[in-house]
């Protein structure tokens, strides 16, 4: 009966990436009794929800934004987009080349101190600018078939030095409160901006799978590429598209990240993080080599891997020596949810019960 | 349709392809891989630099910038090593097949240079330090120039001092929260000393450091990191951070969670011009000056060398500490915008 339960439970192809993210929150439970516990701080007479969970969410932020879009790209092409955070670099840097232009690096000076155009428009600039990447991958991986690890490499390691080309080699800040309402808070409401925009994406996102074929589609052409074609899907579209819609969330990730300080610290800003984006795709039970796709799992991976760096921090592992157990953690997660771990355990219990134990 | 999506994509890659073309001059001065101009009574020099991140970094390149141009009788071969040691090695070694007449190294990090710098010895290239120590024996290097990042920090510290006994809060216990810098980062070893020393020896017993941790020098680390901090401390007296960066990042995480920065006392390192604002603003109570304008004084060196001088192993910049007495009149030498 428990046997039946268990499997029931550990078929669910969401099990495992749950049963992971409620292991790390009940080990900082323990470390941390308060661990839950949400306040409403009032800063200049607003009231700011304010907590660990509240900052994990906040920071997983940029993180769930682009396993969306990972999650995308991996299951259609079987490949991933690495070049995601170089995207949000270069995105955010010519966002504020416009939003400042004309003010940025003329006579030494870096920083801008009224908008030079309208706010909006910037963040219109920064969503095409990486959709545009986004169209440059998609349009090296389906056309010209290039792997995608290969297409994405180009803009992973030019995507940064056009960054710094267009921040003038600086760290160029946008010393205007409004800029940094979208990586904190908007002045009167209590939740950071940037959990809105991550549920916004990821509502809009499920809801188009959802209710139109695309969600099929896609994992149909990452199963059979030449099959899907065969049936009439033109595979290759839906690649660029989703290549298209992973540099999107990537321009959307930039924005909040350059908000967060402000400024855009074209070498810092998403360094690294197309490893952790691809690691939640992979912890959410995602397989790399594309089909099948969860989006839940892959949001749940990212929450997991933000929980841990915030509790590591919190925990007083210093920054420096946290990829260390990151890695430690992550191991065990990935062994936990590989077939083959599982079935070398079922067949040791096998080896270890009599054969006539199990007749019933 | 189809058509159409292919053109796009077309002439968003041949966009891409001429916006490349077309910034190539720029980008050449960065890549070490360009060959130095042969002939010419130009002395070439390679600089391998640490990374950009942060305000002082910029400045500091900006100095050897404007100062190594042609008009000045330099050539320089620029490299960021984007905080990546192994990438600023593969710099070095890059020039010494040049065959530059000086390299100028500002290390990423203190150890793992004597292969390379017995490359560049053997190779007969002098090799100048700034801003950064390496860990290596003296006959590797011509000379290090640089701030004194342990003074820095003990200047901080008097400071501190000074302002206590001002406010009659020297008796005081007073929690700290120290910011460091990159782990293994000449500026985090000094600076992380002088407040250990001072912690463990004269304030012993009075001044704890309640949370220590790595903020990369980096203004978003900074404000997460400090974020995590304040979630287990919320009576913090003192912030010690080691650069003006993380300070940002610092002041937004207190500010967040809804503690009055201006109640704490705020030291930072290095002394940008938004830092020294801040100051008089209020922000900051203090900023112990690192200076970055080592570039004219790195070309000095050269010019020393060029006529056959000795020089001192060890030569350290002028360097002051500003806070609200001072930062009004520093204000317009500040360095960065």
């Amino acid at each position: 009966m428990t046997e039946n339960i268990w499997r029931r439970l550990s078929g669910n192809r969401m099990f495992f990436p749950l049963a992971c993210l409620f292991l790390v929150l009940i080990v900082n439970l323990l470390v941390t009794p308060d661990f839950f516990s949400i306040k409403i701080m009032s800063i200049d007479g607003d009231p700011h929800l304010y907590g660990r969970v509240v900052d994990i969410l906040n920071r997983a932020s940029e993180l769930m934004i682009l396993a969306v879009g990972m999650t995308i790209v991996v299951s259609c092409s079987a490949g991933t987009d690495i070049s995601v955070g170089a995207v949000m670099a270069f995105s955010g840097a010519v966002s504020i080349w416009f939003l400042g232009f004309g003010v940025l690096g003329v006579d030494g000076k870096y920083s801008v101190f009224a908008y030079q155009i309208p706010y909006f428009a910037g963040i219109l600039i920064a969503l095409a600018v990486g959709a545009l990447c986004g169209a440059c991958n998609g349009f090296l991986v389906s056309k010209l078939k290039i792997q995608p690890m290969v297409a994405t490499l180009i803009l992973y390691t030019g995507g940064r030095g056009a960054a710094q080309l267009f921040a003038g080699g600086q760290i160029d800040r946008v010393e205007v409160p409004s800029y940094k309402w979208l990586g904190n808070f908007i002045p009167g409401i209590p939740v950071p901006t940037s959990v809105f925009l991550a549920a916004a994406v990821i509502i809009i996102t499920a809801l188009v799978l959802k209710f139109t074929a695309l969600g099929m589609i896609i994992q149909s052409v990452g199963i059979n590429n030449k099959a899907s074609r065969l049936m009439g899907m033109r595979s290759s579209r839906v690649v660029f598209l989703a290549y298209m819609f992973c540099g999107l969330c990537a321009g959307i990730a930039g924005l909040i990240a350059t908000s967060r300080i402000g400024a855009i610290d074209a070498n810092n800003c998403g360094r690294n993080i197309e490893l952790d984006a691809i690691l939640a795709v992979a912890l959410g039970g995602n397989s790399l080599a594309g089909g099948k796709f969860s989006l839940a799992g892959s949001i749940i991976g990212a929450i997991t891997i933000q929980s841990l760096t915030t509790s590591l921090l919190a925990m007083n592992v210093t920054a420096d020596q946290l990829p260390v157990y990151k890695a430690i953690v992550v191991i065990i997660i990935v062994a936990l949810q590989s077939p083959e771990l599982k079935r070398m355990v079922m067949n040791g219990r096998a080896r270890l019960i009599p054969k006539n134990a199990g007749a019933k | 349709m189809n058509k159409l999506l292919n053109l796009m994509s077309a002439a968003i890659i041949v966009s891409a392809l001429t916006a490349c073309a077309s910034s190539s001059p720029a980008a050449s001065s960065q890549n070490p891989a360009a060959q130095p101009e042969s002939g010419g009574s130009l002395i070439t020099v390679g600089f391998a630099q640490v990374g950009a991140e942060s305000g002082w970094r910029t400045a500091n390149t900006d100095s050897f910038k404007s100062y190594f141009t042609e008009a000045n009788g330099f050539n320089l071969i620029f490299s960021d090593a984007q905080q990546d040691q192994n990438k600023q090695i593969a710099a070095v070694r890059d020039f010494i097949t040049q065959g530059v007449d000086y390299i100028d190294i500002a290390p990423v990090t203190t150890t793992g240079w004597e292969t390379v710098l017995q490359e560049a010895k053997d190779a007969g290239i002098p090799v100048i330090i700034s801003d950064r120590k390496a860990d290596v024996a003296e006959d590797l290097y011509v000379t290090y120039i640089g701030g004194n990042f342990e003074q820095e920090g003990k200047d901080a510290i008097s400071w501190l001092e000074g302002y206590l006994a001002e406010n009659n809060r020297s008796d005081e216990a007073l929690n700290f929260v120290h910011l460091q810098g990159t782990i293994g980062a000449d500026a985090q070893i000094g600076r992380t000393k002088a407040l250990d020393d001072a912690v463990a020896g004269a304030h012993a017993g009075k001044w704890t450091i309640v949370a220590q941790q790595t903020g990369e020098f980096t203004e978003a680390k900074g404000q997460e990191v400090m974020e995590a901090i304040l979630k287990n401390n919320t009576d913090v007296h003192v912030v010690y951070s080691e650069n003006d960066d993380m300070t940002y990042g610092a002041i937004t995480a207190l500010k967040n969670a809804g503690i009055n920065h201006k109640d704490v006392i705020i030291i930072s390192f290095d002394g940008n011009k938004k830092a020294i604002q801040m100051i008089i603003d209020g922000d900051i109570d203090c900023v112990a000056e690192c200076n970055p304008l080592l570039g004219p004084q790195v070309g000095d060196i050269i010019k020393k060398l060029e006529n056959g001088e000795t020089l001192p192993k060890i030569t350290y910049s002028v360097e002051s500490v500003y806070d609200i007495k001072n930062a009004e009149a520093h204000l317009p030498d500040a360095f960065g915008s």
